[in-house]
């Protein structure tokens, strides 16, 4: 049985959000959305987290920090991207300071647009990123045995 | 018949610690009006981490976490099985004492400074844990738990301000605000993750079951002071125990973290005060 | 003649050859050997009358006696030119009034009295001389590897590396005559003759600060000498005695309580209780087997010693209770400063201070069980801390200075010095290693003669003696990395007595029941007609459990580390690692190194602050104690 969905951790990281979407993502901790209810914890270290959850769009300066804190997650791993800046870039995906969504340096597992994107559709892309760490998990069992 | 005593202690203990401590995160969530996880939800944390990979600094660090479990375990076995209660203090120090070193053993800052303020913390609340001890030897003329669980009186009697600076430094062992200054449970930033930063899966699970095993620790502490040999008062000492631990759920929401200034000086204050008028006091009746 | 007087003389001998030779090859291998022998005779002059005792008189005891005169004479004279030399008057008033004085003790007064047995070997003996001729040979042997690189790292100091050697064997005569005599101005003789050697060795290096380093423990000692023979003059006149044996088994009335007052005074500045306690921070400057030597390990062992030997004298008299309050807020005062040192040789001394004072409590407590816990204390505080100072005087040549944040390198640069180092420490405040035994032992025996105010003092005393010494742990387990691999040698004569010591810290603590039976319930037994062991015998097991598991973890944890296929990577800096684990990217794109310094809190417990305060309430304590003695004459 994998425990992975009943106790998954998230990292946050704010790219170059504005940080509607990181408020956002605050409330679903509050009491009115709540998701603590599944297990879920907002911790600050990466070698404690499952899930990356990423608002903002990637630049020059943060790409080696979103990789290198990817890289400090333990397998199964999932990045989820919140937001319209984070999936493509938004708005301001021509601008010369911004390179572009969280895919252009890792493998993002979940989309969650939205500008700002709602409580419950984050929910709802974590639930789904769920799914997707469980089955990363099997995978990683079959390999180990 | 001693060694299935011993093997029930070393299973039992961390699942009655888990089951607080889940009971923590419920109650907590409450009285911030949600709904909070399951009661269960530490034990599925620890599986959860335990079926994750397992990534490290260095060859090192791993060893101080492994066997600051084995000195906690052998703690427990010594203070449920009735021996004596200065060493099994003696004998937690040690491993609270190898933890911390598994701090410094990864080079990081942010473990680092967790070790220093755990170190910190542990000099706040020593003289305490120690007069605890001392105490109900003063009381009870034992340091064998098996005697001092088995007397007329409960020692609460004769050491009622020791038992309050017990209870003030309950915040520090079960690591809740105002004074969980090395490693918080709710603060889920780097400098109070600080002496669990750098561990991750089997190691950060260790740590969690490490933590049951002392929150039991300290209430057995607690017990102490309520049991004597009648079955009733046992009964009501475990519910003093809930009760104590449901206390210290209440402050750790109520108060804020605090600065390790006052961390330290509130805390050596209140063992100074308390502990000298209590023992002084008794002198006068032994 | 008989063994024990050749164990004491043999040093001497050893001395005056070393004084002769010039040649260091030819004088190094006279150490080594001569250091040995040392060894041999205490280990077998302890296995011959460790049963049963032995007292011995000489039938030319008063030519003894006027050699000694005439030395200390000898004595007193240089120490008034060393005083008129260095503007310290204070000294050589001090000198000018004990040596005429003791003189004419010597030449008037002493005739009526006879001594029965000038030197005295009982259990207790056997354990300070045991200590003295083991650790004491051992850092003898270490000094011939030190010295092989002092001189090269520190060429600004003038070479006299046979006075030193020579030096430190005289000072394991003297120190040998004083735990083995009976006869006080046999002892008094040795106890000026090691006031002297620490003088000589403190100044060695001949700089500004060492010159009045040493003077200043010169003035201070002399001072407490001074109080001793005073002590002798009264009890000679009023006792008609000079026997410390017959001192001890008179009745603690006015007229012998100040003597032992007067000597007290000169155990506590002996053994550097506050507020005497400058002389050995200062005493810090010496090369570091001098400070092993003689500032941890034995000469500060005298002043307790002599204090144990009081103990039935001290007690729940008015003496004893000012002496068991100095020794216990030495304990905490120099336990809380030693928090704030960066220099590992000074938190090694403050350490040293607190201990010592832990000692002087329990010996001024004066039931069996703190004495028990006092001597258990002198024998486990020697080993660990002359250890400790050993391994940090080697530290020293490895990493190039002493500060204790430098020394996270050190299991890079050297393994099995940090090895050793860590052992030494844990053998200094952790379960089940000697120091924490006799901790314990101590608590129970405070509160069982009704101490609470000691007792409150020994548990935060404790919680500061945890603090430092685990964040001193911390940084020798660090293991960082070193950029430039300039490897120093770690010479055999240095890592010998370094790990025979490691060694004897674990053995010690494996056989201290045996000590206990053996050892210190026969002696306690004849002192107070019964005797019981404070530490149970469940107790004894768990802890010898533990001892198991402290050694045969890190062995167990050797294969699992060399299988280990995790991943690995790097230390988490918010994502800003530059991948070299040390350094990480700041503003503006520039590297900056990521250091954490351990925790000093300078506001606190900083020495020049507390220092001033604690020396104030040291005085008036020792005012109070005139001040009840005074009102108990009247």
């Amino acid at each position: 049985m994998n425990y992975v969905t009943k106790s998954p951790w998230i990292l946050h990281y704010d790219g170059t959000s504005c940080n509607g979407c990181d408020i956002e993502v605050l409330a679903c901790l509050t009491p009115l959305y709540d998701v603590e209810r599944f297990g879920l914890i907002n911790t600050g270290d990466p070698k404690h987290a499952d899930i990356l959850l990423i608002t903002g769009s990637v630049n020059e300066q943060n790409m080696p920090v979103v990789k290198q804190l990817y890289d400090q997650m333990p397998n199964p791993k999932v990045v989820v991207a919140v937001g319209i800046c984070a999936a493509t870039g938004g708005i301001f995906a021509d601008c010369y300071n911004v390179k572009g969504g969280v895919d252009k340096v890792l493998p993002v597992d979940v989309y969650v647009p939205g500008c700002a994107a709602r409580p419950e559709s984050i929910i709802d892309g974590v639930v789904k990123a769920l799914g997707i760490l469980d089955e990363k998990q099997k995978a990683m069992n079959l390999k180990k045995s | 018949m001693m060694i299935l005593k011993i093997i029930l202690i070393i299973i039992i203990t961390p699942i009655i610690g888990g089951l607080l401590a889940g009971m923590d995160r419920v109650i907590s969530a409450r009285l911030q009006g949600r709904h909070g996880p399951s009661v269960f939800q530490p034990f599925y944390d620890v599986l959860k981490l335990l079926q994750k990979e397992t990534i490290e600094v260095n060859t090192y660090h791993r060893f101080y976490i492994y066997a600051s479990l084995l000195f906690i375990i052998l703690t427990v076995i010594v203070l449920l099985t009735g021996g004596d209660i200065l060493l099994g203090i003696f004998i937690l120090t040690v491993g609270s004492i190898l933890f911390v070193l598994g701090g410094y053993a990864s080079n990081s800052p942010y473990n680092t400074i967790g070790s220093e303020r755990e170190l910190l913390s542990m000099m706040a609340y020593e003289p305490m844990v120690l007069l605890t001890g001392v105490g109900l030897y003063y009381a009870n003329k034992s340091f064998f738990i098996k005697d001092i669980i088995s007397t007329k009186v409960p020692a609460i009697v004769f050491l009622p301000g020791i038992f309050l600076g017990l209870i003030y430094i309950l915040t520090f062992k079960l690591r809740k605000s105002p004074f969980d200054l090395s490693m918080s449970h709710h603060g889920h930033q780097e400098i109070v993750k600080g002496l669990t930063t750098e561990y991750s899966g089997r190691d950060l699970a260790i740590i969690e079951v490490t933590h049951w095993y002392e929150t039991i620790i300290a209430l057995t502490l607690v017990f102490l002071f309520i049991a004597t040999s009648s079955t009733g008062s046992r009964i009501i000492g475990v519910f003093v125990c809930l009760l104590a631990y449901l206390f210290e759920i209440l402050v750790d929401n109520g108060f804020a973290r605090v600065k390790w200034q006052l961390a330290l000086k509130s805390t050596w204050l209140v063992t100074g005060v308390l502990g000298s008028i209590n023992l002084i006091v008794l002198s006068f009746f032994r | 003649m008989n063994i024990i007087s050749v164990l004491i003389l043999f040093p001497l001998l050893a001395a005056i050859t070393i004084l002769l030779v010039r040649n260091d090859g030819i004088r190094n291998n006279i150490v080594r050997i001569c250091a040995l022998i040392t060894m041999l005779l205490t280990l077998y002059v302890v296995s011959i009358y460790f049963k049963s005792g032995v007292s011995l008189s000489f039938s030319n005891e008063h030519v003894i006696d006027s050699v000694m005169i005439s030395i200390e004479i000898l004595m007193a004279a240089y120490v008034i030119y060393v005083g008129i030399k260095n503007k310290c008057y204070l000294v050589s008033i001090f000198a000018a009034i004990q040596t005429p004085l003791i003189t004419w003790f010597e030449l008037t007064q002493k005739h009526g009295i006879e001594v029965n047995s000038a030197i005295v070997f009982d259990k207790l003996s056997a354990i300070m001389v045991l200590v003295v001729g083991v650790i004491g040979s051992l850092i003898c042997l270490y000094a011939v590897g030190y010295f092989k690189w002092y001189h090269t790292v520190h060429k600004e100091y003038k070479e006299r590396k046979y006075f030193f050697f020579a030096v430190m064997f005289v000072f394991l005569s003297a120190m040998l005559g004083l735990v083995l005599s009976n006869n006080l101005t046999w002892i008094y003789f040795c106890w000026e003759v090691t006031s002297l050697c620490s003088f000589l060795l403190i100044g060695y290096t001949q700089t500004k600060e060492a010159i009045k380093n040493s003077v200043l423990a010169l003035v201070i000692n002399v001072g407490g000498g001074l109080a001793f023979c005073v002590a002798i003059v009264m009890i000679g006149i009023n006792y008609k005695t000079l026997e410390l044996s017959t001192l001890i088994s008179l009745k603690p009335e006015i007229m012998v309580l100040i003597p032992v007052f007067l000597l007290s005074i000169a155990a506590l500045t002996k053994s550097a209780q506050l507020p005497f306690s400058s002389w050995l921070l200062g005493a810090m400057v010496a090369p570091t087997p001098s400070s092993a030597l003689l500032h941890s390990a034995t000469m500060v062992k005298a002043g307790v010693y002599l204090l144990i030997r009081l103990a039935p004298l001290l007690g729940q008299t008015s003496v004893g209770k000012i002496v068991t309050l100095i020794g216990g807020f030495t304990f905490l005062a120099s336990s809380l400063m030693a928090i704030s040192q960066r220099d590992a040789k000074k938190v090694l001394a403050y350490s040293t201070i607190a201990n010592l004072g832990l000692i002087v409590t329990c010996a001024s407590v004066g039931t069996p069980e703190s004495i028990w816990a006092a001597i258990l204390l002198v024998v486990f505080h020697s080993i660990s801390k002359s250890l400790l100072f050993l391994s940090v005087g080697s530290a020293e040549h490895q990493i190039g200075n002493r500060i204790v944040d430098n020394m996270n390198v050190l299991m890079h640069v050297s393994r099995k010095l940090s090895i050793y180092m860590l052992i030494g420490i844990a053998g200094m405040f952790l379960a089940p290693f000697g120091m924490l035994i006799s901790k314990w032992a101590a608590m129970k025996a405070f509160i069982d003669s009704k101490n609470i105010v000691i007792v409150i003092i020994l548990v935060y005393g404790s919680a500061a003696t945890l603090f430092y010494w685990a964040k001193w742990m911390g940084k020798l387990v660090t293991n960082a990395n070193v950029k430039e691999e300039s490897k120093k040698k770690f010479y055999f004569d240095e890592e010998l007595p370094i790990f025979l010591q490691a060694v004897l810290v674990v053995i010690a603590c494996l056989t201290f029941p045996l000590i206990s039976k053996y050892a210190l319930v026969p002696y306690l037994t004849v002192l107070f007609g019964n005797s019981i062991v404070p530490i149970d015998a469940s107790d004894i097991n768990i802890m010898l459990i533990m001892l198991g598991m402290l050694l045969l973890l890190p062995i167990a944890f050797m294969p699992i580390r060399k299988n280990d296929k995790r991943r690995i990577v790097p230390i988490y800096m918010a994502g800003e690692n530059t991948g070299d684990n040390e350094s990480f990217y700041s503003i503006a794109g520039t590297t900056r190194k990521a250091e954490v310094k351990n925790w000093y809190m300078e506001d606190y417990f900083g020495s020049a602050k507390l220092t001033y305060w604690c020396n104030l309430s040291a005085i008036i304590i020792m005012c109070v104690g005139v001040i009840l003695l005074i009102g108990g004459l009247a």
